[in-house]
């Protein structure tokens, strides 16, 4: 483990990276106690610029929302569908992978024929359609992300399986008589981790991206104060109020650059020999 | 003494004289959004038609801003004691834009046949007429079944346009060729349309009118994104932006622009009105106090101020106040989150989440959705936004899905053309946004409304409408927003644009170009 952070803090962007992800994770926490107002309350005039009044240092929107609490609240949310999107997209590209690469044969070819179907298909495109279809809420949001952003990690998992699953110690399981679930879970998938680990930090950064681009359509939960909801209110307004999209866009830049610097990182830390042979 | 005073009389008269000779000549630049289906307004009086084909055809009255009637077509009328015969005098030298004269038998033909078969609106109030006569060539007598009070408003353009009958007798109306090349009696006519690109009037020559119009042309733009349209303006492309054609967010900044003048008059005859459909039927929605809860509880001046620019006014009940009719002797809904808070008490509110529908409109009906959301909650009640396109929109109302619902429909100058139907619990019925969509059932109020069309006198017809608004006012079958406030924004030296009570629609007839 010493090891591990040794590697990972010798690049110094992921280092800064998780700097900048601990200081969205603590906001988005911390949101409840330091902002307790609903984002959605209209505290002051419309469109009050930044920096002229103490309480609200950013500024208010077009119906007099304070932006500062906005951008607090969209941390939580923003954080919370690129987790739970990513989880989910793990969930299903996993098995799948897994199965087919350890599997091979007909059911290979099924499984990523079934793959590339979605590939082929633009992935926003994708998502845009299943969010109009079963009207925007925080729950289509996720499944449309987690749905068209698996196929990736099939393709991957299958990959590393392939490579894996003729290894000695693999055939020593079956020869030692393992069932085949058993090796899967216990022998192969534990050696896959490290690219899904890393694969899975740029994946949360994807997902912010599309959740953020859902909502500056219009699409996003009409209920939740998300940053891509800020931009997108803000977008008609922008010659008269530029605070309104400047603050939740940084907000977005700086997380996701943040967690693709930790990505970067943690392919330093957990494949050393790649890493050095990239140096 | 007096001389002095005669000559300071006169001096006014010739330095008012000065200012406000009208100029000959020039083009009028304007938006028109979006883009109108057809200009035979006969068949299609959906907004954009009107606001073009207004110029082209004419009705035979015009109303100024109180609703009052104007000669146009007609140069006179009666109305006899018992309320029952119309008679109107048309102008004689009237000439369709191919040379034909205009007379009373276009008349008949347009009232009696055409509009009878493709006008809804205008049919349900030619219901109340028996016969439709000509008894020469410039008269015309139309006689009611039973009185209608509302009868002398509907003959303005987009209600009972005058339709050639010497084009369209004995044809397939819809299929008519000539629908693509308009032919009125009205200042403009038709020169040339290009699609997604423009529409372009000229002026008629012959109007009958002594020196009318002024303008040469009229050049209506067709620019499909919002914020071109405001582009268009500052840049000097256009000069003239009818209500709703920018953003409301862009309405303060250009009108902040030099030489540039904003009114939301001439939007009196249609007196748009907004309110939320709260579904009468079921939830806690059902009960009056929660209604009425959600009345105190919305702070309908901040909406104003903050997302209509200041435009527009709170509306004190189902009748707007640029309506004919209108009372405000009715129970006052204040801002007052307490009120709300002892209602939803007294009723013991459990909380249940209401669905609140945004009309799909835009931004700023977003915004609006998002304010009264707020409110409510800061009431305590829970409220949640569904996110609708238009057609998911329209089902929903129609199929009575919902818990809230923002919208906004026109008056047409009477309560027993705008108001009645969402009121009488006759026009309950699936499938339209536009009946009784709340499901609200008052025998009394039905009864009401219906004497009330039929009143003879103007003061029989206030008290019962009096009464209709106190009851209204009282249960809160929807809960009423604003009147809403259209700006029309134009260059100041245009004269004289908004001079009716459908504004643009028939205004350039007496607009000119100042230098």
């Amino acid at each position: 483990m010493a090891d591990f952070w040794k590697r990972f803090s010798r690049n110094r962007g992921a280092v800064i990276g998780a700097a900048i992800l601990l200081i969205v994770v603590i906001v988005a926490l911390l949101a409840p106690i330091l902002f307790p107002q609903s984002p959605w309350r209209m505290v002051q005039r419309p469109f009050l610029p930044p920096l002229t009044m103490d309480q609200y240092p950013l500024g208010t929107d077009a119906v007099g929302r304070d932006v500062l609490t906005g951008l607090a609240h969209g941390a939580q949310v923003s954080l919370l569908v690129g987790l739970i999107s990513t989880v989910a997209a793990l969930l299903i590209g996993i098995p799948i992978g897994a199965l087919a690469g350890y599997f091979g044969g007909w059911l290979d070819d099924a499984l990523m024929r079934f793959t590339e179907f979605f590939q082929t298909v633009p992935n926003f495109a994708l998502a845009i359609v299943l969010v109009a279809i079963f009207e925007p809420s925080i729950f289509s949001i996720v499944a449309a992300i987690a749905i068209v952003s698996w196929p990736p990690v099939a393709r991957l998992v299958r990959g590393e399986v392939l490579s894996l699953r003729s290894r000695e110690y693999v055939e020593a399981a079956i020869l030692a008589g393992q069932k085949n679930g058993t090796i899967i879970v216990r022998q192969v998938l534990p050696n896959t981790l490290s690219p899904i680990i890393v694969l899975a930090s740029l994946m949360v950064a994807t997902a912010i991206l599309l959740e953020s681009s859902l909502s500056f359509l219009g699409l996003g939960d009409p209920n939740l104060m998300s940053w891509g909801y800020m931009i997108g209110a803000a977008r008609t307004v922008i010659r008269q109020a530029w605070w309104l999209s400047f603050f939740p866009g940084v907000a977005i830049l700086l997380t996701v650059l943040a967690l693709n610097l930790i990505g970067e990182g943690l392919n330093d830390a957990l494949n050393p020999r790649l890493a050095r042979k990239g140096r | 003494m007096l001389k002095r005073l005669s000559t300071l009389a006169a001096a006014l008269l010739i330095s008012t004289a000065l200012h406000a000779e009208p100029v000959s000549g020039g083009r009028a630049n304007v938006v028109i959004q979006p883009e109108p289906p057809s200009l035979m307004v006969g068949l299609i009086q959906n907004g954009p038609t009107q606001m073009v084909a207004g110029n082209i055809y004419e009705g035979l009255l015009r109303y100024d801003k109180d609703l009052e009637p104007e000669p146009q077509l007609a140069k006179s009328w009666e109305i006899s004691e018992d309320g029952l015969t119309y008679t109107f005098h048309l102008h004689e030298n009237v000439k369709w834009h191919d040379g034909e004269p205009f007379t009373s038998a276009d008349v008949v033909f347009s009232a009696d046949e055409f509009l009878r078969e493709t006008h809804p609106r205008l049919r349900t109030s030619l219901e109340h007429v028996e016969s439709i006569t000509a008894p020469d060539d410039h008269t015309v007598v139309f006689k009611l079944k039973q009185p209608f009070g509302p009868f002398i408003g509907i003959f303005e353009v987009g209600t009972m346009p005058m339709i050639p009958k010497h084009i369209y007798e004995g044809t397939e109306y819809e299929n008519n060729p000539a629908n693509n090349t308009p032919i009125g009696t009205g200042p403009f006519k038709f020169e040339e349309w290009e699609r997604g690109s423009h529409i372009l009037l000229t002026k008629n020559e012959e109007y009958y009118e002594e020196g009318l119009p002024y303008l040469d042309e009229i050049y209506w733009h067709v620019i499909p994104d919002a914020a071109s349209r405001a582009v268009a303006y500052e840049a000097g492309v256009v000069d003239i932006l009818p209500g709703g054609s920018v953003e409301n967010f862009d309405v303060q900044r250009i009108a902040d622009m030099e030489n540039t003048c904003i009114t939301d008059e001439g939007w009196e005859y249609f007196g748009p009105h907004s309110w939320m459909w709260l579904n009468n039927r079921e939830g806690p929605t059902a009960d009056k106090r929660f209604r009425q809860a959600v009345m105190y509880a919305m702070d309908r001046n901040f909406a104003k101020d903050a997302l209509w620019n200041g435009l527009g006014k709170v509306a004190t009940g189902p009748v707007s106040s640029s309506t004919r009719f209108y009372s405000d002797d009715v129970k006052q809904y204040e801002y007052d989150p307490e009120q709300a808070k002892a209602l939803l008490e007294e009723m013991g509110y459990d909380g249940e989440t209401v669905r609140l529908l945004p009309l799909p409109y835009g931004e700023t009906w977003q915004r609006w959705a998002e304010a009264v959301k707020q409110n409510l909650e800061e009431v305590g009640i829970n409220a949640e936004i569904v996110a609708t396109d238009v057609a998911g929109w329209n089902q929903k109302l129609a199929e009575w899905d919902y818990d809230m619902a923002f919208t906004y429909l026109y008056q047409y100058g009477d309560p027993a053309l705008g108001v009645a139907r969402n009121y009488i619990s006759t026009n309950i019925a699936k499938g339209s946004q536009w009946n009784n969509v709340e499901g609200y059932e008052n025998p009394k109020v039905d009864e009401l409304f219906e004497k009330a069309a039929v009143a003879v006198t103007q003061e029989e017809r206030q008290e019962l409408y009096n009464e209709i608004q106190q009851i209204l006012v009282e249960d809160v079958p929807v809960a009423w927003l604003l009147e809403l406030g259209f700006p029309t924004i134009y260059r100041c030296n245009v004269k004289d644009l908004v001079t009716t009570a459908i504004g643009v629609n028939d205004g350039f007839k007496n607009a000119y170009v100042e230098e």
